[in-house]
């Protein structure tokens, strides 16, 4: 056996050895910037890593887990996340917490998580690290120590991501038992027709217990809670490393298994799909608090993007669904990041709550106009405004739909949308409008970092808007090296 | 001639105003006035520079998406090169208008009016289906901000209103657009974006009639014709003069291209099918529109109803499929360009004056602006169709086109003729005529400035009602090739 799999899991390896290295660096000398830069560096590295790790042929390592191109993008993205949460983090805990540097190794931790996740291939390596992930997101959730909010979120997300976790688990036992295999690719079909029930129950539970991470309807109550309770840089990570990982995961299971030649599955998936554009909408249009409404919206968003784990079942060649996927994710990492580094920004000086509420934006642009820029530029996005990436990956959405002929998936994507102008829209407003003169409104001091990654991100979003085929090109590349 | 560099000009010289407020407070709108003329001379040089016989002045073709064969594809015909000359020169006149209204935030107000325009010079220009769809939108966010920053006192709802009615049709527009792609792909193989290859497409009619449905809506939302109109009101109203001169003068004008490029143009056979709708809803869009802006005592509100009416005449004369019809629509649109956005700015001049838009808070003001009346009976003459002025000419064409394909339907939009006698009129003698309102004692004239740009939209109307014939030249080739006309 040669050891090319080493360098297949270069990347995951750095991470796990960059842990380490932190906490000895943390237990020895207690220092903020010190474990932040540190952090940067190890993440850097280890995404500097990935074009090796994919050149070195993307083989099935101990049939556990495949670091093909598709997994190894989404490293990549969890990667960025990852650096920017650290970076926009940085004076935000200075404000609230005494002891930061642990904050780091959970980051840390959690990507590690996310990066197993969207290369598992086997029951085990999936369920190890959505846990790995989830814990660490327990944590980070309730860091600061003073405030309830994040307290109550914490708990929130503690109990219900534990439920959603047991009845995976539940119907993984019940997959097991029905197919006697854990592994993604061979378990396609029960043995025998006695086993047929539990296979389909078992299925059943573990696409509801994906659902919840995933925050679809109707299994999304905890989400606008935990996203308001959570400190902001915290919420940009649960909103893009957590989902996305659970994503990238499902699509390889979906296209893996084969689950959805079942109608009844592929049904299930498109009125869960229905459901979440159209309440996930609706609900963040009864919304005055961003992170709610950013909260909804994101509901709303992975119901967009199950369109193109639907097209699987319709086209005899996932390459499609795969490329919607991750052109997708990629926008909706760059977006949801912005707008939470935002808010970051705006909420350095305010002791306890965030700045969250709408009325805090009001008159952004005429008190820090590159903030309210990006702030656009990320709601237009998440809206679907050409010139913006969102718009690039909407239109990825369409296409796939068209080619896979979801009339009414589209539809409601349609309707989703519209909707959602609204109340994207009504962020915008609030911004252009006159600062209030009462001096009732808060003041605060954005800090340079915090402004730089996140007009950073704002850039790329109008790049990528207007320029997306260096992007397309790449994930192309990606698919086409390696297959199925 | 260059249109990526007439486009990108336009956009670098939105970021140079932006930024040049900085420097001077005024600075940025003589950036805006001075990039509107280049633009101008530009074109108008581009059409003259061509030889008589020329049907494309300018094509432009550069990879942008390979993945799903979008390019940039850029071509100006005879109809494109007419509509781009149109925006530079409503360019000019909306920085004259707002000259000095806006109080505050100046670079970022010429910022959004260069872009605006941008995205219409695109528009007009646009042969690459996505492009099309992309610039569509891109001149629909400053407008947005013009509305939403820059409004009057209800601009909230306004300026939501606006963005709601064209962004949601415009969603349409873009399925439509992709299911026309992906039946094109299914039937050859080749994704591609391309105006001239989609028109090609052979479709069941059934689902052609649909997708011409998509882009109906969207262009009928922005042109605006009953019943999606309701936008158009409370956007004109609220918005700065600016802001209405633009979007009466040339934003309109991008419903009755779409109608005839891609509506007409791509689904031929469609759109003859459903004539006699798109007829019926322009003659009830002029009776409607008259009929409401009758009853209005607001000035900008009066003249956005107007609009109504008058785009009324380009669906009628556009569904009448014959040529003449088609020119009466085209030199309408011109035509409207000029008059309306002359009326939007004296409504925004007297409410600068007055502070007010309330037609009972005027009366009068010949007496006290000569100049302002004289030049407000013009424009409404004009609006009236009065004969030797452009309006009359593209209402009259497209009549006379229309009474050919439904007797009926023209007869009750010729009585829309008078119905705007009634209220052009009406609103001369509420506002500058009768008794002098006690309140107002005193207003400021026009001056040179005003003047300037009001005597060059009076040059405009005569010219187009006295000889037409530039206009119809340039518009002939391009109704030829749509390949619909005379059936």
């Amino acid at each position: 056996m040669s050891l090319a799999w080493v360098n297949s899991v270069m990347p995951q390896l750095v991470m796990t050895v960059g842990l380490m290295v932190l906490l000895l660096v943390v237990a020895f000398r207690r220092s903020h910037a010190l474990a932040m830069t540190l952090t940067v560096l190890i993440l850097v590295v280890a995404g500097a890593l990935i074009p090796q790790s994919i050149a070195s042929g993307g083989e099935e390592v101990f049939g556990l887990i495949r670091l093909d191109g598709y997994g190894q993008f989404f490293n990549g993205l969890f990667l960025l996340a990852a650096i920017v949460t650290v970076l926009i983090s940085f004076r935000y805990l200075e404000h609230r917490a005494s002891n930061c540097e642990e904050f780091y190794m959970l980051i840390l931790t959690a990507t590690l998580g996310a990066m197993v996740m969207a290369a598992a291939t086997h029951f085990a390596t999936l369920i190890l690290g959505l846990e790995i992930l989830s814990i660490s997101l327990y944590a980070m959730i309730c860091y600061p120590q003073e405030g309830r909010l994040p307290l109550e979120a914490a708990a929130k997300y503690l109990v219900l991501s534990g439920v959603a976790s047991t009845t995976m688990l539940f119907g993984m036992a019940l997959i097991y038992a029905a197919s006697g295999s854990l592994s993604f690719s061979a378990l396609g079909q029960p043995i025998d027709s006695q086993g047929d029930n539990y296979y389909w129950v078992g299925q059943g539970m573990l696409i509801v217990g994906l659902a919840f991470k995933l925050s679809l309807v109707p299994f999304h109550m905890w989400t606008p809670d935990v996203y308001q309770g959570a400190p902001a840089p915290v919420t940009g990570f649960v909103a893009t490393v957590s989902k996305g990982a659970v994503f990238a995961a499902l699509l390889r299971y979906i296209v893996m298994s084969d689950v959805l030649s079942n109608a009844s599955v592929a049904l299930g998936i498109s009125i869960i799909a229905v459901g979440s554009m159209v309440v996930g909408n609706l609900l963040a249009l009864l919304e005055k608090n961003i992170k709610r409404i950013l909260a909804f919206s994101s509901i709303a968003h992975v119901g967009y993007l199950l369109i193109a784990l639907l097209v699987v079942a319709e086209l005899d060649d996932p390459g499609i669904a795969r490329e919607t996927t991750m052109v997708y994710l990629a926008g909706y990492f760059l977006m949801t990041l912005a707008a939470f580094g935002v808010i970051s920004a705006l909420s350095i000086s305010s002791n306890g709550e965030d700045n969250e509420q709408l009325a805090d934006y009001q008159g952004l642009f005429w008190r820090h106009p590159i903030l309210a820029a990006v702030l656009t530029t990320a709601a237009l996005s998440l809206a679907g405004i050409p010139l913006t990436m969102g718009f690039i990956a909407k239109f990825y959405l369409f296409a796939a739909g068209v080619q896979g002929t979801l009339w009414i998936l589209l539809w409601a994507l349609v309707i989703g949308s519209a909707i959602g102008i609204y109340y994207y829209l009504r962020i915008v407003f609030t911004m252009t409008q006159s600062v209030a003169t009462d001096g009732s409104m808060r003041a605060y001091v954005a800090p340079k970092e915090t402004v730089v990654t996140a007009g950073v991100l704002g850039a790329a979003l109008i790049l990528f808007g207007v320029y997306p085929t260096p992007l397309i090109e790449l994930v192309r590349g990606l698919i086409t090296a390696f297959g199925a | 001639m260059n249109i990526l560099a007439l486009i990108m000009g336009l956009l670098a010289a939105g970021i140079a105003a932006a930024v040049s407020e900085r420097i001077h407070e005024h600075a940025p709108r003589w950036i805006s006035l001075i990039a509107f003329v280049v633009a101008l001379i530009y074109t108008i040089s581009a059409w003259l520079g061509a030889g008589s016989g020329t049907e494309e002045y300018a094509r432009q073709v550069f990879p942008w998406i390979p993945r799903f064969g979008i390019q940039i594809y850029l071509v100006l015909d005879g109809l494109s090169l007419m509509l781009v000359a149109l925006t530079a020169f409503l360019g000019i006149v909306a920085v004259v208008s707002s000259w000095s209204e806006i109080s505050e935030r100046h670079g970022f107000f010429q910022f959004n009016i260069l872009w605006v325009m941008a995205g219409v010079v695109g528009v007009f220009s646009a042969f690459d289906l996505f492009l099309f769809f992309f610039f569509w939108e891109v001149m629909l966010i400053p407008m947005y901000f013009l509305i939403a920053i820059w409004g009057h006192e209800n601009r909230a709802y306004a300026a939501t209103k606006f963005f709601l009615f064209t962004q949601i049709s415009g969603l349409l527009m873009l399925f439509a657009i992709l299911s026309l792609v992906y039946f094109n792909y299914d039937a050859t193989g080749v994704m591609t974006f391309d105006y001239f290859e989609l028109r090609n497409t052979s479709l069941d009619p059934g689902v052609a009639w649909w997708l011409m449905l998509g882009f109906f809506v969207a262009f009928i939302t922005k042109l605006p014709s009953v019943p999606v109109h309701t936008w158009l009101p409370d956007a004109h109203t609220q918005a700065p003069t600016a802001g209405s001169v633009i979007l009466a003068g040339i934003l309109l004008k991008t419903g009755g291209y779409g109608v005839i490029r891609f509506a007409v143009g791509l689904f031929p056979e469609a759109s003859q099918d459903f004539a006699s709708v798109g007829m019926l809803l322009g003659a009830l869009s002029i009776l409607y529109g008259g009929y409401m802006a009758y009853s209005q005592s607001d000035f900008k509100r009066l003249v956005a109803y107007s609009s109504i009416a008058h785009m009324g005449f380009i669906l009628l004369g556009v569904y009448a499929f014959n040529e003449i019809a088609m020119q009466g629509a085209i030199v309408t649109m011109v035509a409207h360009g000029f008059s309306t956005a002359a009326l939007f700015m004296m409504a925004g001049a007297l409410q600068q004056r007055l502070h007010s838009r309330e037609l009972s808070k005027m009366g009068g003001l010949w007496v006290l602006a000569p100049r302002m009346g004289a030049m407000t009976l013009f424009f409404v003459v004009a609006s009236v169709g009065m004969p030797g002025l452009g309006n009359f000419v593209g209402e009259f064409l497209a009549l006379l086109g229309a009474f050919q394909s439904h007797v009926p339907l023209t007869i009750a939009a010729a009585i829309g003729i008078v119905v705007a006698a009634v209220y052009g009129l009406s609103l001369m003698q509420r506002a500058f005529q009768g008794v002098p309102n006690p309140d107002v004692s005193e207003i400021e004239d026009f001056g040179a400035r005003e003047m300037a740009v009001m005597i060059l939209m009076m040059i405009g109307l005569v010219w187009l009602g006295v000889y037409p014939q530039h206009v119809l030249n340039l518009s002939a080739p391009v109704i030829a090739s749509l390949g619909v006309v005379g059936l």
